[in-house]
């Protein structure tokens, strides 16, 4: 584990994230691990939704990149076959209302019931929250993706959020460099599998969360 | 009749301090450079600016920032202009943070007519703080109030000399929105056509909701803001 980089691991954590997406299906990618979730999806029926205004968001070649199409990280896209673009109360209508499928996001904290924090780190001014809150109390499935711990070690899966939480719903699924988990029905944290390379006393002595093993 | 300006300034014309201004765009995407540009250029100040970002550093609305004519910021993510912080740090400018689906439903809601709507997204968090929470078939929702402004900034490709507008790709986001929630709608299109050269079936927004066209002078290429 220890001989993989910080790039490798986000990979990894990508490349599991992936198999769980079968279409047809809508998928909103947010910034960071998430966005790498689009290198590894197999089934050619899944729609990309981004929430500036396009669904049927595509990778882009350098002589293509347009400046005025871009996704939610303001990074160029393409336009995939099939695509639509819409304003941004139509976008928020298709997430709140439960039209978006599935949101994979990043996360700073989630405690042990599945709720998140996303957007606000205590102590410094709060600047921005863009969709975060919108997607997650509306996508019908929500899959966190984040390295188990903070850069000193701290863990991420928490009793309790010391953060501002993002929503009272809590997630679906969280994807580690460690393990991947499940939410039950009554809101508890249940280990699905151990990531590759991973072992089971590393994963209880970097959570604080309990979980059902 | 003819809504076409010959001038931004021409176009600002009715703009005070004071005012509140919806400004179009996803950071520079979609944001109407052009009259921005000419804002910056205007004696005014005091202004309370409604935008998903308050422009990057030293670009678009961040130089009407750093000049210090922006009272308050209404907002969904600050976070892509760092001077947006200090200023704030700084206590030069009251920012109100919302999360996007709200910020633009409140827009929506302020152009038709609505006092205010109940939304799911924020509830139990910091950002519900202070607002009314009511319970609605066991779900709890947050109370957003509507948004309108005095004067609207807009971005669009193509108008006609009556105002139907058509947007381009992404540049299109919070555009049509904010053109139906401003007492005076101002918009930059790169071109601008006679009526019955716009497919009707096409219009995005249907003229009544335009007061004003000029043709975009500053524009976003590859290269950065470039002035044609």
């Amino acid at each position: 584990m220890t001989t993989m980089t910080k790039q490798e691991l986000q990979h990894m954590i990508a490349q599991r994230v992936a198999k769980e997406l079968q279409g047809p299906m809508s998928v909103n990618l947010g910034i960071g691990i998430p966005t790498l979730v689009a290198e590894y999806m197999e089934d050619d029926d899944i729609y990309l939704h981004t929430e500036n205004g396009l669904l049927g968001v595509t990778d882009v070649e350098e002589e293509d990149i347009d400046p005025n199409l871009v996704n939610a990280g303001k990074l160029p896209v393409g336009e995939a076959v099939g695509a639509a673009y819409f304003n941004s109360s139509e976008s928020f209508a298709m997430i709140r209302g439960g039209h978006v499928d599935a949101a994979i996001l990043g996360a700073l904290q989630v405690d042990e019931r599945g709720v998140i924090a996303n957007w606000a780190v205590p102590g410094k001014n709060i600047m921005g929250v863009g969709g975060a809150m919108d997607l997650l109390v509306g996508a019908k499935k929500v899959y966190v993706t984040m390295t188990h711990t903070s850069k000193d070690g701290s863990p991420k899966l928490l009793k309790e959020c010391t953060y501002p939480i993002t929503s009272t719903r809590s997630v679906d699924m969280i994807f580690t460099e460690l393990a991947v988990f499940e939410v039950t029905e009554n809101k508890q944290l249940r280990l699905v599998e151990l990531m590759p390379g991973a072992i089971i006393e590393e994963v209880r002595e970097k959570t604080e969360a309990a979980f059902i093993e | 009749m003819t809504k076409r300006k010959q001038s931004a300034a021409e176009a600002l014309e009715c703009v005070k301090s004071g005012d509140t201004i919806l400004v179009g765009g996803f950071g520079l995407i979609g944001a109407p450079l052009t009259l921005i540009d000419e804002l910056t250029q205007k004696d005014v100040d005091g202004l309370t600016i409604v935008s998903n970002n308050l422009g990057e550093s030293g670009k678009g609305l961040g130089i009407l920032l750093n000049q210090g004519k922006i009272k308050k910021g209404i907002g969904s993510y600050f976070t892509s202009n760092r001077d947006v912080g200090d200023k704030y740090q700084a206590g030069e400018i009251e920012l109100e943070l919302l999360p996007q689906g709200t910020l633009a439903e409140s827009i929506r809601a302020g152009g038709a007519g609505l006092g205010g709507y109940y939304t799911t997204t924020g509830a139990g968090t910091d950002l519900a703080k202070g607002k009314e929470e009511r319970e609605i078939d066991g779900v709890t929702y947050v109370l957003e109030k509507a948004i309108r402004g005095d004067v609207a900034l807009i971005r669009a490709h193509k108008a006609d000399t009556l105002g139907n507008l058509v947007y381009y790709k992404t540049a299109r986001n919070f555009n049509p929105l904010m053109a139906t929630a401003a007492k005076t709608v101002i918009v930059e299109v790169d071109e601008i056509v006679e009526p019955g050269e716009l497919n009707p079936e096409e219009v995005v927004t249907p003229h009544l909701f335009v007061d004003a066209i000029i043709e975009a002078k500053q524009v976003l290429t590859k290269e950065g803001v470039v002035t044609v």
